[in-house]
């Protein structure tokens, strides 16, 4: 049973063709790392997903519902879809902890003390338990989207997206994060990464979609992908990021 | 020779006088800002009808004198039946005046809100009003606050004109005792300092307020 379905999916900016007919079946539990080029569209694929942004031809569901950006099915299927951002987006005004109980308070309903223990449950998952209080200026940039990744957590998605999620942190703190991920793939959480963590997509992932010209153009098992690649475009990718 | 005793006996008059202005001023500084926020909001986020309507209000305001605006809703709207006090018709000037003023300075405010944060408001599921209230406006009101707040000062000395449709302000009450006892140096001086203290005091509790609001970026 597939949890994200994608078919023959095509996105255009004005005339600019951004995603050529896209294929992607996603069961729940797999790890499937998107790798390409900047501008091959994976970023787009993933925000198609979530309804961030319009696909004109093809559909994509998820849980069986189908994606639109509709506000009101962008807000429903928030429930099931968690996203996390290269650039955290933490809320700068809140605490660690109001950050992870904003959603599940206003959205959810929970009570405030459900709520709480929701989110130092979550924080607690990311190693994050005693910053409940602190503002997310005052954490490493590891340590904010470790509090991202709570946030999203905090709302028990099917499936989390990840855009690029440790593009913007000091390479010392990139392990800090994957850990985390590769905790939640063990626990059997549904991701979908675009990523350059080529170590991660091969040791963790199920899968390997290699993007190219807003096509999939190879994809498959990461050893067997990654160490032998079938397409030029895919050997001169991997040239590139070894 | 300058003869400040003279103004004593007055004392009263100075006093209702700067009860008015200070009254006008709290309650146009809140209805203005509240009309700016609406506004600010339709403008950076409404559709193009709704955004070209708010244009307009604020371009007609702003590109007006205030006496002009002050006169055409005292004088001007009773031809078409709406007769409104001079407090009432003060009241509703000095609103309109400041909301135009703050729409613009809020909407800096708002478009500096990144739309990575709206994105992640959306994807937690929050709607739209949701996502205004709780994520938006409190980190929005902080960058502009000092001007927002040099603005709402700059209203309430601009209150000064609504003397000339006799609201017993402050400036009113100057004038009226300097007609009666021909003391124009002191009593102007006495006025000018009240208003000077006024500002002087609505700055510090702006001061306090924004201190209070934004409590966050001095915390732990």
């Amino acid at each position: 049973m597939s949890l994200v379905n994608l078919h023959q999916v095509h996105k255009y900016y004005g005339d600019l063709h951004v995603l050529k007919g896209i294929d992607l079946d996603i069961k729940a539990g797999e790890v499937v790392s998107i790798i390409g080029k900047s501008g091959s569209g994976k970023s787009t694929l993933l925000r198609c997903v979530n309804g961030l942004e319009q696909y004109q031809e093809g559909g994509i569901t998820v849980d069986g519902k189908e994606v639109t950006t509709e506000d009101i099915q962008v807000r429903r299927l928030a429930l099931s879809v968690g996203m996390i951002f290269q650039n955290f987006n933490l809320f700068p005004h809140m605490t660690v902890g109001e950050n992870v109980m904003l959603a599940p308070t206003i959205v959810l309903k929970k009570s405030k003390a459900e709520a709480e223990a929701t989110a130092r449950a979550m924080l607690e998952k990311v190693g994050l338990a005693e910053k409940f209080d602190s503002f997310p200026e005052k954490l490493s940039g590891g340590q904010q989207q470790r509090v991202a990744i709570a946030r999203a957590l905090a709302m028990s998605p099917k499936v989390l997206l990840c855009d690029e999620i440790t593009s913007a942190l000091d390479p010392e703190l990139v392990g800090e994060v994957l850990k985390v991920l590769e905790q939640l793939a063990e626990e059997g959480m549904t991701l979908i990464l675009v990523t350059h963590e080529m170590n991660f997509a091969r040791d963790v992932g199920s899968r390997v979609v290699f993007m190219h010209q807003g096509k999939v153009w190879e994809q498959g098992d990461p050893k067997t992908v990654l160490s032998n690649p079938q397409t030029d475009e895919l050997k001169q990718f991997m040239g590139a990021v070894l | 020779m300058l003869y400040f005793s003279d103004l004593l006996q007055y004392s009263d008059v100075f006093l209702s006088g700067l009860k008015t202005t200070v009254e006008l001023t709290v309650l146009t500084t809140i209805l203005g800002v509240v009309l700016g926020t609406v506004c600010a909001t339709v403008r950076q986020y409404g559709n193009r009808a709704s955004q070209r309507v708010v244009s307009v209000y604020v371009e007609l305001i702003r590109n007006t004198p205030f006496i002009v605006q002050l006169f055409f809703i005292f004088f001007g709207l009773p031809a078409i039946g709406m007769m409104l006090s001079p407090w009432e018709a003060s009241m509703i000037a000095l609103t309109i005046n400041l909301g135009a003023y703050s729409t613009e300075i809020i909407r800096a405010g708002l478009a500096s809100i990144s739309k990575g944060q709206i994105e992640a408001a959306k994807v937690l599921g929050l709607n739209f009003r949701q996502t205004l209230i709780r994520v938006i406006f409190t980190p929005a009101f902080e960058k502009i606050y000092p001007a927002l707040t040099s603005q709402c000062i700059i209203v309430m000395l601009g209150s000064a004109v609504i003397s000339q449709i006799s609201v017993q302000d402050l400036t009113y009450a100057a004038n009226l005792v300097q007609s009666r006892n021909f003391r124009a140096f002191e009593s102007y001086l006495v006025t000018a300092l009240l208003y000077l203290g006024l500002s002087i005091l609505l700055r510090f509790a702006f001061n306090a307020l924004g201190k209070r609001l934004f409590a966050y970026r001095t915390s732990n």
